[in-house]
């Protein structure tokens, strides 16, 4: 047995020895990664200086895998852990390092990103959220929207525009921010699965020292690339088969309880879901070989979360083509499963990323296609359009 | 499970990319096709000599190499990409892969050295055929078997007859054979229609040979996957350089979205396809109980996705890409003729649901 099927064995059997509860809630989730820190299992591939394990991507994705079968209900660090906190590991100062990773990997604070904003969501480097320097300290006003978890975060990585005069990419500063100051407003939003996943957020005169600038001042375009490209790569090769509930083992089995495979096209869409699913968990396992052989998918990861949002999207549908109207109408929360996966698809295709956009990244930085004209590269941010126009503006 | 290359597997592949390059580039490739000609003989003498492919997956005991699915997957993608016209899925994988199966000794002991040697060219014939026991032992085939791989090419037959199923060598120089060749779409693999007329046979392996079969022709449709991906690579590549210098409307053709993304949506299909195929082979090597599922797998994604690409790519060239000259036609034509060579998508979608157990 090598190192890492030793790893292996020993994460399986701490996961099978600390089960989750039915119904988690927050503090459920603080006090299991609180665990997770103490067994040596938060943190990982981060620095040991910082509370992280100091180990290779080899033992993350050991990990990954050992967690796929079995629900870690940790998703409000999910931001923290797969964005926030590695955009710090690599370009945090080291007062901002010691300050915030060890809390997070404890589970002592919730992180979130605030990037999208009304007027700037797949071109976010439009945002028009300001912070002006005051001689002590940045003043922050504006709003942002769609930010995951934010009403239970602690701090935030937030992008603001620190120089309107120049092209908007050139003008942008990123900044760890407090989100109990009295000037940050958390608004939940109600979305289509009739949760509240994401927020509105006002700003009004929130001071930011100096020192929680992530990066240069104006370097925050820079800044806000590595932390996406963090993010790609955690949804798509994150998910866990237990997220799926319209999984093709899961229809398939309903399917014959209910004595649909008499049907051959029922079996036939069994099929296709079966391979749309099995080449995408191949590629993803694929992938993960590939980073513990020491590549790092970078902009491939775009590819599969494409393909995860693809095939989310998809398995719903499919799902409750073969399985009917029931998955519709219910009387259980089991046997809404199917219901609340249509719901949660587009949230898929939309977060992170849309498919457009995942395509634009593929062609651009996995293939090296030319670029789209830009007309808005080198004009001064404060001529643009912006956002949402009047059409008398438009 | 092993999805990467080991170092290994990709200096065999560089190796063969660099030898196809050298010696059956597109103009010869197209020559060929053009000619009565069916492959290049000496091209083949120095493949299955000096670089030893055609043993590469024959056991040592016979003249082979003795590596497996994985190796013989590497060498299958060049020949894809290249569309190297040779006799080498007829011989090598099909003719190759049940002698392996049947586990005939003497069988095996006479014809795998030439198959692995490239002297003998061997294929696969399949059909409505009988067999008729004689006196002295042999046996005398009947029937017809109507699309044969390479079956002019082919020095050795062997024919699957009967039910349940058994297999048959027949020398192509055999009394009451004819063989007609057939005009094919694909120009860079002839097939030929093989009449049987009471002609002599000899039994290889048992009266059933069911379970030899199906497992053959799992290894094909895996090693048929590795070519189809090597093609679909191919016209991917192909086509992403020419988006990169085409310019319509005073832009790079490969600045459009709906370029650019039916491109990055055919990257994410190579992705996929490359995942699969490198499963499959990695089955068929060290999980022998996945193999069933993992080849009807291969097939029916991989087939379908490269012949989609391949159409796309000739979409995406313009008119250039209809005109005679142009390659794309070769690589289209190519991966249709491959998505059917083993039973259509449906069938190998048909096997699947059936081993998944939905039927
Ligand atoms: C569930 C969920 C969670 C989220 N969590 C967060 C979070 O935690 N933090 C955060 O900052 N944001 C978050 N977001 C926001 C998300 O990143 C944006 O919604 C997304 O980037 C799209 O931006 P938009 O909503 O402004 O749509 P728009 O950018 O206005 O897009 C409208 C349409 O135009 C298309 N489009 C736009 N530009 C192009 C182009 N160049 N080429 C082709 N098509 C184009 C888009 O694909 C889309 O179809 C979340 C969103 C969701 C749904």
């Amino acid at each position: 047995m090598t190192d890492l099927d030793e790893y292996s064995r020993k994460a399986r059997a701490w996961l099978a020895g600390h089960p989750a509860p039915a119904d988690p809630s927050v503090s459920d989730a603080r006090a299991l990664m609180a665990q997770l820190y103490d067994a040596g299992y938060s943190g990982i591939t981060w620095p040991a200086e910082y509370g992280g394990q100091g180990l290779t991507e080899a033992e993350e994705r050991a990990f990954q895998q050992a967690t796929r079968d079995v629900t870690l209900p940790i998703n409000v660090f999910g931001i923290g852990l797969g964005m926030c906190g590695p955009t710090l590991v690599s370009i945090g100062s080291e007062e901002q390092k010691r300050r915030y990773l060890r809390p997070l990997l404890r589970g002592e604070e919730i992180w979130c990103q605030m990037f999208s904003e009304p007027g700037a969501g797949s071109d976010v480097a439009s945002l028009q959220t300001r912070a002006v320097f005051d001689g002590e300290a940045w003043i922050l006003n504006g709003q942002k929207v769609w930010t995951s978890v934010a009403q239970h975060a602690d701090f935030g990585l937030i992008i603001a525009r620190t120089d309107p005069e120049v092209p908007k990419h050139k003008g942008i500063t990123m900044f760890v921010i407090d989100m109990h100051d009295p000037g940050v407003d958390v608004r939940p939003l109600r979305d289509m699965t009739g949760q509240s996943h994401f927020n509105e957020i006002f700003f009004d005169d929130v001071r930011i020292a100096p020192d929680q600038v992530v990066g240069e001042v104006n370097g925050g375009w820079s800044a806000a690339v590595t932390t996406l490209l963090h993010e790609r790569v955690s949804i798509g090769m994150g998910s866990a088969r237990t997220d799926r509930p319209a999984a093709y083992e899961n229809v398939a089995a309903t399917a014959r309880e209910q004595r649909l495979l008499e049907d051959p096209i029922v079996v036939d869409r069994l099929v296709d879901l079966y391979l749309r699913e099995r080449s995408f968990d191949l590629l993803n396992a694929r992938m993960s070989q590939e980073v513990k052989a020491g590549i790092f998918p970078g902009a491939r990861g775009s590819v599969i979360k494409l393909l995860l949002a693809e095939l989310t999207l998809y398995s719903a549908d499919v799902a409750s083509e073969i399985l009917g109207p029931e998955t519709v109408a219910y009387d259980s929360e089991e046997n809404g499963k199917i219901a609340r996966a249509l719901a949660w698809g587009p949230g898929m295709a939309l977060g992170g990323g849309t498919n457009e956009i995942m395509r634009n990244i593929i062609g651009d930085r996995v293939l090296g296609l030319p670029r789209e004209p830009q007309v808005d590269r080198d004009m001064p941010f404060r001529l643009l359009k912006v956002g949402t126009q009047k059409e008398a503006e438009a | 499970m092993k999805l990467i290359l080991t170092d290994e597997q990709k200096d065999l592949s560089a190796s063969v990319r660099a030898f196809l390059a050298d010696t059956s580039p597109m103009a010869r490739v197209r020559e060929i096709a053009e000619s009565a000609e069916s492959y290049d003989p000496a091209v083949w003498r120095r493949m299955s000599g000096e670089l030893g492919l055609t043993g590469l997956a024959v056991p040592e005991a016979y003249g082979g190499a003795g590596f497996g699915m994985s190796e013989l997957a590497v060498v299958l993608e060049e020949l894809g990409a290249a569309l190297t016209p040779a006799p080498f899925f007829a011989s090598a994988v099909l003719a190759a892969g049940v002698l392996v199966q049947l586990g005939d000794e003497s069988a095996a002991k006479e014809y795998l050295p030439g198959i692995a040697s490239g002297s003998v060219i061997a294929t696969l014939a399949e059909g409505t055929l009988h067999s008729r026991a004689t006196d002295d032992g042999s046996y005398l085939l009947t029937g017809t078997a109507p699309r044969v791989l390479n079956g002019l090419d082919a020095g050795l037959i062997l024919v699957v007859a009967d039910s349940p199923a058994a297999v048959y060598a027949v020398p192509s120089d055999a009394p009451d054979l004819v063989r007609t060749p057939l005009t094919t779409l694909d120009l860079t693999r002839p097939q030929a229609r093989l009449e049987f007329a009471g002609t002599p046979a000899r039994l290889i392996g048992p009266l059933d040979a069911t379970s030899a079969l199906a497992r053959t022709m799992d290894l094909a449709s895996v090693a048929l996957a590795a070519e189809q991906l090597g093609g679909l690579r191919r016209c991917l590549s192909t086509i992403v350089e020419y988006a990169k210098l085409r310019v319509q409307f005073g832009r790079f053709v490969g600045s459009f979205q709906g370029v650019k993304h039916k491109l990055a949506d055919m990257h994410c299909t190579l992705e996929q396809a490359e995942s699969i195929v490198r499963y499959a082979a990695w089955a068929a090597d060290f999980a022998p109980d996945e193999l069933p599922v993992a080849a009807a797998l291969a097939q029916s994604f991989v087939g379908p996705a490269y012949f989609a690409v391949a159409r796309d790519h000739l979409l995406l060239h313009g008119g250039i890409g209809f005109t005679w000259e142009h390659d794309a036609h070769l690589y289209y034509k190519r991966a249709k003729s491959a998505e059917l060579l083993l039973g259509p998508p449906r069938h190998h979608r048909a096997l699947l649901a059936q081993r998944l157990g939905l039927r």
